[in-house]
């Protein structure tokens, strides 16, 4: 018989990289474990938030059923395992909160392609191959393997996985499970979304050349964005496209003449990205 | 006609057509680039030019506005290619006229600094094995290179 599925937002991380905590990180004016939790929450049974013991007191997180770690500082393993000996009849849908471009299509495919009598569903990251442990199913048998994993001074979920009985499936939607862990990422993650919160869309052309055009696979573009400046921009499309220019290598050309990274952008305007030059 | 012109038929370098004949001129100086067929150490077949042609010719009239003003010579003109381009063809011409020969030969040397430097214009080189690089470009990716990297290729970017 098919386990019930929980759901389970690890929001215990101690977020050293980004120097603030990653749970209250907004994205269009919502903190990234309200949006996680209300992403999992319509698919699952119950859902849960993942805590550290001196968490739970934490305003954000008090909001939510919470589970608090019952083992220390084992990171997310630790917030697995606590669930699992919690409630040992469920199946774990577990998610990290950082994960500002999952939808809930992904979620979905997860779901829809589960397999209950395996120890867990997980995706192939789209960077390395290897399994995806913040985004994935822990079924009930997978309990004592972890319980066994961790008493044997393991830590490391991704490799857990990678030699557990697991279903390992791709990506439909390949950048969705891109994880922020630093400032800039989170810069970039929020024009990307297209960010400010408050800030609306406005239409906005882009030309290509040279190397860039190359990159971004277009001589120009038309688009809707909420960068203020040709700054945030250029981050939106540096990760829509791929783009492997670095800004500071770069001039900015607005409406048909030089520009600044820091003007402020208005409707209507083209705004170009020019390679280093090499006339003559 | 504007003083800064980009074609992508070849470059003719006509003084007279390009009206740089004035009676009050006593000298004439002018500057063309060649394709040539090493760049770096490799082997280079071809070339293609890419601009981004109205800020292009906007910039290269700037330019020459400020060698005119600076110098105090009285014409002068610049073409520079786009497209492809084979090995020997001129890429760029630039032509000036002044009262006499020592600001006409600086003008001249201002222009094709200045436009080198400042003038969106891409180039693409095309080696012997097939492969391909734009110019001062690829070098500039993001992550590729440590800081110090980053000083040793010449980005001049305006004046």
């Amino acid at each position: 018989m098919t386990a019930t599925l929980y759901g389970l937002v690890l929001a215990g991380g101690r977020s050293r990289r980004m120097q603030r905590d990653k749970a209250g990180l907004e994205y269009d004016g919502r903190a990234q474990l309200a949006r996680a939790v209300e992403l999992l929450t319509p698919l699952v049974s119950r859902c849960f938030v993942s805590v550290r013991g001196d968490q739970q007191d934490d305003p954000q997180r008090a909001a939510y059923a919470t589970i608090a770690d019952r083992l220390g500082e084992l990171g997310p393993i630790g917030g697995i395992h606590a669930a699992q000996q919690e409630h040992p009849q469920a199946a774990w849908l577990v998610l990290a909160c950082d994960l500002p471009f999952l939808d809930a299509a992904t979620l979905q495919q997860l779901i829809a392609a589960r397999a209950p009598q395996r120890l867990a569903s997980a995706f192939r990251s789209s960077h390395d191959g290897k399994p995806e442990p913040l985004c994935a199913i822990y079924e009930p048998a997978s309990a004592p393997a972890i319980a066994a994993w961790i008493a044997a001074g393991n830590k490391c979920p991704r490799s857990f996985l990678a030699q557990a009985d697991a279903l390992l499936l791709d990506l439909h939607s390949p950048a969705a499970l891109d994880n922020i862990n630093t400032p800039e990422e989170y810069q970039q993650a929020r024009a990307r979304l297209g960010g400010g919160g408050s800030r609306s869309l406005r239409p906005l052309k882009v030309r290509y050349f040279a190397l860039l055009r190359e990159q971004a696979g277009r001589g120009e573009e038309a688009l809707q964005s909420a960068a203020a400046t040709p700054r945030e921009l250029y981050a939106e499309l540096q990760a829509r496209h791929g783009l492997k220019l670095a800004p500071e290598f770069l001039r900015v050309a607005v409406n048909d003449d030089f520009g600044s990274w820091s003007q402020s952008l208005e409707a209507g305007d083209t705004v170009a990205f020019l390679p280093p030059v090499a006339g003559g | 006609m504007g003083r800064f012109r980009l074609q992508d038929t070849p470059i003719v370098a006509d003084a007279r057509g390009a009206r740089l004949t004035d009676p009050a001129n006593g000298g004439y100086v002018s500057f063309e680039g060649w394709v040539r067929d090493h760049n770096e150490g490799r082997a280079v077949r071809r070339l293609e030019y890419e601009a981004m042609s109205g800020l292009a010719e906007r910039e290269g009239e700037r330019i020459i506005a400020e060698a005119c003003a600076r110098f105090g010579v009285a014409h002068a003109v610049c073409v520079h290619r786009v497209g492809g381009l084979e090995i020997g063809e001129m890429a760029v011409w630039v032509g000036v006229a002044g009262g006499h020969r020592d600001e006409a030969f600086r003008a001249c040397r201002y222009i094709i600094d200045e436009v080198k430097h400042r003038v969106p214009i891409w180039k693409k080189e095309h080696y012997e094995h097939g492969d391909s690089g734009w110019v001062n470009c690829e070098r500039c990716a993001t992550h590729a290179h440590d800081h110090d990297h980053r000083h040793d290729t010449p980005h001049a970017h305006g004046s």
